[in-house]
């Protein structure tokens, strides 16, 4: 199509399309087949990635030999995190316990386990203790309990205590401020320890089907694949790993995942997930200031009441004066000129919170989407072959900000379930992969269960007139009073991709320079984060079509995913020739977040995994 | 030559893309969980190694890494690029961090002449101290020709041609083999390791210390 198609294009998109957003109807079709009538040849082609283009239709790749080597396991674990290693870690307990052999393997794409690892964290030690209940003499890295718990509300000057009594959500009494990538590397260790065999620097890039649709198990990547898609002399197929059961815990937003709701429609009877973003930076500061064990969250300041997001700050004692603070911001937010890293740096020069940073250095840097989903957003957790657990399906208790302990109870639950059904002898499958129902039923039955419902109403108490002061009343009321036994159950505002308010219609926010002292500019922080990926690959950030960045996410919202993505991945630069502009991917940068998938208003980004061993190289986040 | 066996050295350091930290007591950098790779220059010289066992030209490629019980990583890497097998020496952690240059260059002499190996390829410096000592110091002990900064490298019969990369451009030496040569950037491109982990047939590892 020729560049006089874009101009009635223009002309119509506009008025239009706010009268079809208005309405409701077909938001995301209409312009996207518009869209398509102007793509190839006007806008320069960004994704190559072979799930977009197959290969079997690209003439590249024609004689290239596609044969997989295959090996076989009992159980196959995607993602080393704390629900895949605790599941593996219990599974290889109970067989030992019951001198059966059962061979689990174990597959992360990270280079070493806990590289890819972020969190606060402050963890609730419950489900960690039913699983090592000796892990203060196996010498588990929980050397920060909890002393101190402070709450506070900031204006853009002054800091408000909140007081926090006991049986709030937020109380850490009993917990520990831990470091979760130490404690997961840790958990590791364990594993091997114990038999399982984990495979750092193996992604799982496909999901296998056995002919009567249940999960065969899993492939790694292909290796030796060109930027371009086309396939390098060192080309070489991954590897595939059945098992009788496949456990797919690959933390929030998994790629995987994603295919497997809708494969097996597993979110039919659960609301969408809804999402956060937190960042995080890991701080050496003065040794007067530093204060170990203290817990520190705040809200307000610098978001408005109607956009979710705090921060926390905990002093760790690990023998060095270290705190980790960060920022999360809820992915609902309307304002598509926010940008949570700068909220994040400018949240640092607060009175209340700059004196504590200053002589400080900054070490490590970090960001990840979590789930703020909850109760309402739990999907079917079973299918024909396998099972989600973790912050995957999403257990996340959003206002006690804690998601591990769950992940964790959800890891052994589940591996006492699979035992019991590999173990039973009269064993009848109606399929050749294992479907686990015995799992979901635990799950609905345990403490973990009660906790989330009893939290459930929390969250979407936030979107009321009073925004987030509605939501801490309500909590005062219903969840510190009644310890959320209310008969109803508030419905979040739908998908986190569907709120976003055309750019016109919002005041861009300005943001203060950074200091380079305190604050910090995007490119320095990526580069903190060690974060790398073979340079000569197809970009992993896909778009299912490559005009819809520049005409609609451009054009309507100021193209939000150069603020939101945390990384500096996207990036808006002008064309060589001509006016307008194109979206320029810098897919090295990225550090596995998962945010541009979820927020993305055209849901055109389709994040799929890169070539194992690449992605951020984080140090006990 | 179809005789002639490789000794390939490789070193395991903190991974290029890392931001490297100093210890709060200044006595070195944090490497305590730290991402580690091999080097990136000692990756060069296995995939040189391994092209040439796969022409035919060297008969077996042995792999060997000095340093704590984590290099063993480090040769579970070379051999899934090809290497045929791998010598772990081990040197306690503590002592680790004094291992320089002279001694792994004494280590990689007397290692060279037990297993009667006709080239030793090495990387031409290793990224965490830049020495660019080892490959040399080796050949000096062995009283052997060395070809360093190789950029291109080629077999013929008992003699192995060189072209080096110094600062006034390309030189070519003709060395007679028993040779040590020290890889260059620009000598090839690593592929990555081999993605299959067979564990029936892993060719052995073993300490020696």
């Amino acid at each position: 199509m020729t560049a006089n198609m874009l101009v009635p294009l223009a002309k119509l998109s506009c008025p239009a399309y706010q009268c079809f957003h208005a309405l409701k109807i077909k938001k995301n079709y209409l312009p996207l087949c518009a869209t398509r009538w102007t793509s190839t040849s006007v806008v320069p082609r960004i994704t190559t990635h072979y799930t977009i283009y197959p290969r079997d239709k690209d003439k590249r790749w024609e004689g290239v030999s596609m044969e997989r080597f295959a090996e076989e396991a009992d159980v196959v674990i995607v993602g080393a995190g704390p629900a895949g290693l605790s599941a593996a870690v219990r599974l290889k307990q109970l067989a030992a316990q019951h001198e059966k052999d059962i061979r689990v393997c174990l597959v992360e794409k990270a280079s070493q386990i806990g590289a890819h690892t972020l969190s606060g964290a402050c963890l609730d030690p419950r489900a960690f203790e039913e699983l090592f209940p000796d892990w203060k003499e196996k010498g588990a890295p929980l050397n920060t309990p909890v002393t101190e718990d402070r709450f506070a509300i900031l204006t853009q000057k002054y800091r408000i205590p909140v007081p926090i009594l006991p049986g709030l959500p937020m109380n850490n009494h009993g917990n520990y401020i831990v470091r979760l990538g130490h404690l997961v590397s840790w958990m590791g260790e364990q594993a091997e320890a114990l038999g399982v065999e984990v495979y750092p620097g193996y992604a799982a890039a496909e999901v296998l089907f056995h002919e009567d649709g249940s999960i065969k198990g899993i492939a790694t990547n292909d290796v030796g694949i060109q930027k371009d898609g086309a396939p390098k002399t060192t080309f070489e197929r991954g590897l595939e790993l059945h098992a009788k059961v496949t456990v797919f815990a690959e933390g929030c937003h998994g790629h995987l995942a994603k295919q497997l709701y809708k494969k097996f429609d597993l979110r039919a009877n659960c609301e969408p997930q809804t999402y956060g973003i937190g960042l995080k930076e890991l701080w050496l500061i003065d040794e007067k200031k530093w204060k170990p064990g203290r817990v520190d969250h705040t809200v307000g300041w610098p978001l408005d009441r109607h956009t979710y997001g705090g921060s926390f700050l905990y002093h760790l004692n690990e023998g060095e004066p270290l705190v980790a603070l960060g920022f999360v911001v809820g992915l609902d937010y309307q304002n598509p000129y926010l940008s949570p890293f700068r909220e994040f740096q400018r949240w640092k020069h607060h009175p209340s919170i700059q004196p504590t940073l200053e002589g400080g250095k900054r070490i490590a840097y970090g960001a990840r989407a979590l789930n703020e989903g909850g109760f309402q957003s739990i999907p079917k957790l079973t299918f024909p072959g396998g099972l989600l657990i973790g912050c995957s399906p999403g257990f996340m208790n959003v206002p006690k900000i804690k998601g591990s302990h769950t992940a964790m109870k959800s890891g052994v639950l589940a591996a006492e379930s699979i035992f019991n059904q590999l173990t039973n002898e009269n064993l009848q499958s109606k399929t050749i992969g294992l479907q686990v129902t015995e799992y979901e039923d635990n799950l609905k039955k345990s403490w973990l269960w009660k906790e989330l419902y009893s939290v459930r109403n929390i969250r979407p108490s936030c979107h009321g007139f009073l925004g987030l002061y509605g939501g801490m009343i309500y909590t005062g009321i219903f969840y510190w009073i009644f310890r959320g036994m209310e008969p109803w159950t508030l419905k979040h505002k739908g998908a986190d991709s569907d709120q976003l308010k055309p750019a016109k219609d919002c005041t861009p926010i300005e943001y203060p320079k950074p200091d380079g002292q305190i604050s910090f500019d995007l490119l320095s922080s990526v580069a903190l984060s060690g974060t790398n990926h073979e340079h000569d690959q197809p970009a992993h950030l896909t778009l299912k079509d490559d005009s819809v960045p520049v005409n609609r996410n451009l054009a309507i919202y100021d193209g939000p995913e150069q603020r939101f993505c945390p990384a500096g991945v996207y990036e808006f630069v002008p064309l060589e020739q001509g006016d307008g502009f194109r979206l320029q991917i810098n897919a090295q940068n990225c550090v596995h977040c998962k945010t541009c998938d979820i927020k993305d208003p055209s849901q055109n980004i389709n994040w799929v995994v890169p070539e194992g061993g690449g992605g951020p190289a984080y140090n006990g986040m | 030559m179809a005789e002639l066996r490789a000794l390939v050295a490789v070193k395991r350091v903190i991974d290029f893309a890392v931001k490297i930290r100093v210890k709060p007591d200044k006595t070195g950098v944090v490497t305590d969980g730290v991402k580690h790779s091999m080097n990136p220059f000692c990756e060069i010289a296995v995939e040189e190694a391994v092209r040439l066992k796969e022409k035919k030209l060297v008969k077996e490629v042995i792999a060997v890494s000095c340093g704590p019980s984590q290099c063993q990583e480090t040769l579970r890497t070379a051999l899934a690029m090809g290497a045929d097998r791998g010598i772990h020496v081990e040197v306690p952690a503590a002592e680790a961090e004094r291992l320089g240059p002279l001694q792994v260059a004494r280590v990689l002499a007397k290692l060279a002449e037990k297993e009667k190996v006709g080239l030793v390829l090495l990387g031409k410096q290793a990224i965490d101290d830049d020495c660019n000592q080892t490959g040399q110091m080796t050949a000096g002990f062995l009283d052997w020709p060395q070809g360093t900064f190789a950029s291109q490298l080629t077999l013929e019969g008992d003699k192995v041609k060189v072209e080096r990369e110094v600062d006034g451009g390309l030189e070519t030496v003709r060395l007679k083999m028993p040779a040590v040569v020290t890889a260059d950037l620009r000598l090839n491109e690593p592929r990555k390791p081999r993605r299959r982990r067979s564990r029936c047939s892993r060719p052995g590892t073993w300490a020696w210390t």
